[in-house]
C-alpha cells in the first residue's frame, strides 16, 4: 500500500502539470479546454520524434545518465518539445478560439471547438505514428531502488518528482514576481477590470496558452518516460485533469496541485481492488462525489 | 457496380444516416433547444444498444452458454428492445443530471464524458455482464421472415425511417408547446426564466432525459442493424463527435437541420472513404484517421464561418403569431 501511495504521488505530479495549465486556462479564458489532455499527448510524441528520429540523425549519443533510462537526447528534447506544444497551443488559440472570442461566442461553443481541436491533435498523432504503444527506449531494463517499507522506486520516478517540483516553483515565482505574472492573476480575477487598468489582455491570453501548453507537454513526456506513449493517453488523462481542477476550485493553481495529487493517489490505490483499466472511472466517481458534496472545490472561491 | 448493387449500397447508407439522424434529434432537444452540453452521447448509444440486445435475445443455453455470458436475456420482440433502451437511458440521464444540472453548464459535459468512458470500460472488462470485449452477436431483426435475407435492408430502412419520423413529429409537437417554449427561454436566459417562476432544474432534467431516451432508441436501432455489438464501437469519435458535427452542420435548434445534417455529414464521411481509397497502399491503414481529421477540420470551419449551420433555427415557431 505504501508503494501504491508513492506511485500515486508520481502519477499525481504528472496530472498536476496538466491540471495547473487547465485551471489557468479555465480561470482566465473561462472555458473548458477539452483539448488539454491531447496537448499532453502532443508533447510526448514531439519528444518521441526528437529522441528517436531527429537527434540520432544529428549524432547525439544514445547514452544514459547513470541509472536513469534516458540521456542527452531526452535532456535536449524535453525543453524543445515543451516549446513546441506551447507554440501549438498559441497557434490553436489564434486560428480557432480567438475568432470565436471576437464574435462573442459563448463558453460552450469554445468548448466544442476545443473538443474538435482535441480530435484533430489525436488524428494527426495517429496518422504520423499509428495506434501502437511506443517507448522512448524500448526494452531497457529499469532497475528500482528499494526504500524503507519495501517501496520500490525507479530513479526515473524520483527525477519526475524533482522535475515537476521545480516547474511548479518556477511557475509560482513567475506568477508572484514578474509583471506578466501579476497581469495574469489580475486578468483571472476580472478580465474587464484588468483591461481598463491598461493590461494587454490579448498578451496575457497568449502567455496563458504558452504556459499551459508547455506544462501539459512536459506532463505528457514525463508520463511517456514513466509508463509508455499511446495516442489515447491524453484522452484518458482528461477525466483526472478535470477532477483535479474541480476538486481544487477552478482557477486555483494550488488547489489543482493538491487535487492532482489526490487523484493520482486515489487512482493508484484503486488498482489494489479494481482492474487498472478502471483508473479513469475512479477519477470520474470521485469527481461526481465532489460535485455532490462541494461543487466549488476544496479551496474554491465560490465561482462554481 | 451494377444498378442493383448501387441501390443496395444507397439503402445501407440511408439506414446509417437515419440512425444517426435519431441521435442528432436527441441531441437537438438537449443542445439545440435547451443548451445542455452533452458530450457523452456514446454512453447512451452504448447503453441503448446493449439494453435492446439483451431484451431481444434469449439467454444462451447449452454449449453456447460457456462462450457467451450475459446478465439477462428476455427474448422479447424488437419493440420492447426500443422501449427498454429508452427507459434505461432515461434513468441513467437522471442519475447524471442530478449532481450536474444545478451547476455551471460545462460540468454536465465533463460528467457525460465520464459516464461514456465508464460504461465502455465496464462493458469491456466485465465478462459476466455482456460478454466483455467480444460483445454480443446474432441479434434478431424485426419482420425478418418477410423477404429474402439479401433484400432485408429495404425493410429495415422503412423501420428506421418510420421511427425517425415518429420521433421527429413528437419533438416538433412538444417543442411548440408551452413546455418547449420554456426550454428555449432557459437556453436564452436562465435567470429571466427562473424569475418568471419556472423550475429551471426540473425543465433541464426533463429535457436531458427526453433527449437521452431518444439516443437510447438510436442505439437500439444501430444494434439490430449490425446484429453484432462490442464495446469498441462506442468510442468518443464514432459515438459522440460525429453526431455533434451533424447537428452543428445541419443547424442546431432546428429538427429539419438535425436530420439534414445527419444525412449530409454521413454522406461526406462515406465520400471521404472513396477519397482515401486513392491513397498509396502504405497509407491505407491510416485512412480512417485522415477521414476523421477531415471531419474535425470541417467542424472548426462550421463553428467559425457558419455557426447557424445549413438551415439554422427558425425565427418563428408558431403559426399563431406573425
Amino acid at each position: 500500500m505504501a508503494e501504491l501511495i508513492v506511485y500515486g504521488v508520481v502519477l499525481g505530479s504528472i496530472i498536476a502539470l496538466g491540471a495547473i495549465g487547465l485551471t489557468l486556462v479555465y480561470g482566465i479564458l473561462r472555458f473548458a479546454n477539452f483539448a488539454h489532455g491531447d496537448l499532453m499527448t502532443a508533447g510526448a510524441y514531439v519528444s518521441l520524434f526528437l529522441v528517436t528520429g531527429l537527434f540520432p540523425w544529428f549524432g547525439i549519443p544514445d547514452t544514459t545518465f547513470g541509472s536513469l533510462s534516458f540521456g542527452w537526447r531526452m535532456a535536449f528534447a524535453f525543453p524543445i518539445a515543451m516549446a513546441c506544444v506551447a507554440a501549438a497551443s498559441i497557434f490553436f488559440d489564434r486560428i480557432l478560439y480567438r475568432p470565436l472570442r471576437l464574435k462573442g461566442s459563448g463558453s460552450v461553443i469554445l468548448a466544442i471547438s476545443a473538443l474538435g481541436a482535441s480530435f484533430i491533435i489525436r488524428m494527426i498523432v495517429l496518422i504520423l505514428w499509428g495506434g501502437d504503444y511506443h517507448f522512448y527506449r524500448p526494452g531497457v531494463l529499469r532497475p528500482a531502488i528499494i526504500l524503507p517499507l519495501e517501496i520500490k522506486i525507479r530513479p526515473d520516478q524520483i527525477l519526475i518528482l524533482i522535475t515537476v517540483l521545480s516547474l511548479v516553483v518556477f511557475l509560482y515565482l513567475f506568477l508572484k514576481r514578474t509583471k506578466m505574472g501579476k497581469a495574469m492573476r489580475a486578468t483571472a480575477d476580472n478580465m474587464e477590470l484588468a483591461r481598463v487598468s491598461g493590461i494587454d489582455t490579448e498578451r496575457v491570453i497568449i502567455w496563458t496558452w504558452g504556459i499551459g501548453g508547455a506544462l501539459a507537454g512536459a506532463g505528457g513526456i514525463l508520463y511517456g518516460i514513466d509508463v509508455q506513449l499511446h495516442p489515447g493517453m491524453g484522452w484518458h488523462f482528461l477525466l483526472p485533469l478535470f477532477a483535479a481542477t474541480i476538486l481544487g476550485g477552478i482557477g486555483n493553481m494550488y488547489g489543482a496541485l493538491v487535487g492532482a495529487l489526490v487523484m493520482g493517489v486515489a487512482q493508484q490505490v484503486s488498482t489494489a481492488y479494481l482492474l487498472p483499466t478502471y483508473k479513469p472511472a475512479v477519477a470520474f466517481i470521485i469527481m461526481i462525489l465532489i460535485l455532490l458534496v462541494r461543487p466549488q472545490g476544496i479551496f474554491g472561491g465560490g465561482r462554481a | 457496380m451494377d444498378i442493383g448493387g448501387l441501390i443496395a449500397y444507397l439503402v445501407s447508407l440511408a439506414i446509417m444516416a437515419g440512425i444517426f439522424a435519431v441521435f442528432a434529434l436527441g441531441l437537438n432537444i438537449q443542445w439545440g433547444y435547451t443548451g445542455l452540453f452533452n458530450i457523452g452521447i456514446a454512453g447512451f448509444f452504448c447503453i441503448g444498444a446493449y439494453t435492446s440486445a439483451m431484451i431481444t435475445t434469449p439467454m444462451p443455453t447449452g454449449l453456447y452458454a460457456q462462450y457467451v455470458h450475459q446478465i439477462f436475456g428476455l427474448n422479447l420482440p424488437f419493440i420492447f428492445g426500443l422501449l427498454g433502451a429508452a427507459l434505461v437511458c432515461g434513468f441513467i440521464a437522471y442519475l447524471i443530471g442530478y449532481p450536474t444540472l444545478q451547476l455551471r453548464e460545462d460540468y454536465l459535459a465533463i460528467a457525460t464524458i465520464g459516464i461514456a468512458e465508464t460504461f465502455r470500460l465496464i462493458f469491456n472488462n466485465e465478462q459476466w455482464l455482456a460478454n466483455g470485449p467480444r460483445g454480443l452477436m446474432g441479434l434478431p431483426q424485426p419482420l425478418q421472415g418477410l423477404v429474402e435475407a439479401r433484400h432485408y435492408n429495404y425493410i429495415y430502412l422503412v423501420v428506421v425511417l418510420a421511427v425517425m419520423v415518429v420521433i421527429y413529429l413528437s419533438i416538433e409537437r412538444v417543442i411548440r408547446s408551452p413546455w418547449g417554449r420554456v426550454l428555449r427561454a432557459i437556453r436564452e436566459d436562465e435567470i429571466a426564466s427562473a424569475m418568471s417562476g419556472k423550475d429551471i432544474f426540473r425543465f433541464k432534467m426533463q429535457s436531458l432525459i427526453f433527449g437521452s431516451m431518444i439516443m437510447g432508441v438510436g442505439g437500439a436501432l444501430y444494434a439490430h442493424y449490425t446484429k453484432a455489438i462490442s464495446p469498441d464501437v462506442f468510442t468518443p469519435l464514432y459515438g459522440t463527435f460525429i453526431i455533434w458535427v451533424m447537428l452543428m452542420a445541419g443547424g442546431s435548434g432546428n429538427n429539419k437541420g438535425a436530420v439534414l445534417g445527419a444525412f449530409v455529414i454521413w454522406g461526406i464521411w462515406i465520400g471521404t472513404k472513396f477519397l482515401t481509397d486513392l491513397l498509396p497502399y502504405t497509407l491505407k491503414a491510416r485512412a480512417p484517421y485522415i477521414r476523421f481529421l477531415i471531419i474535425g477540420i470541417l467542424l472548426e470551419i462550421i463553428l467559425i464561418y457558419r455557426p447557424r449551420g445549413l438551415i439554422g433555427e427558425e425565427k418563428r415557431i408558431s403559426k399563431m403569431i406573425d
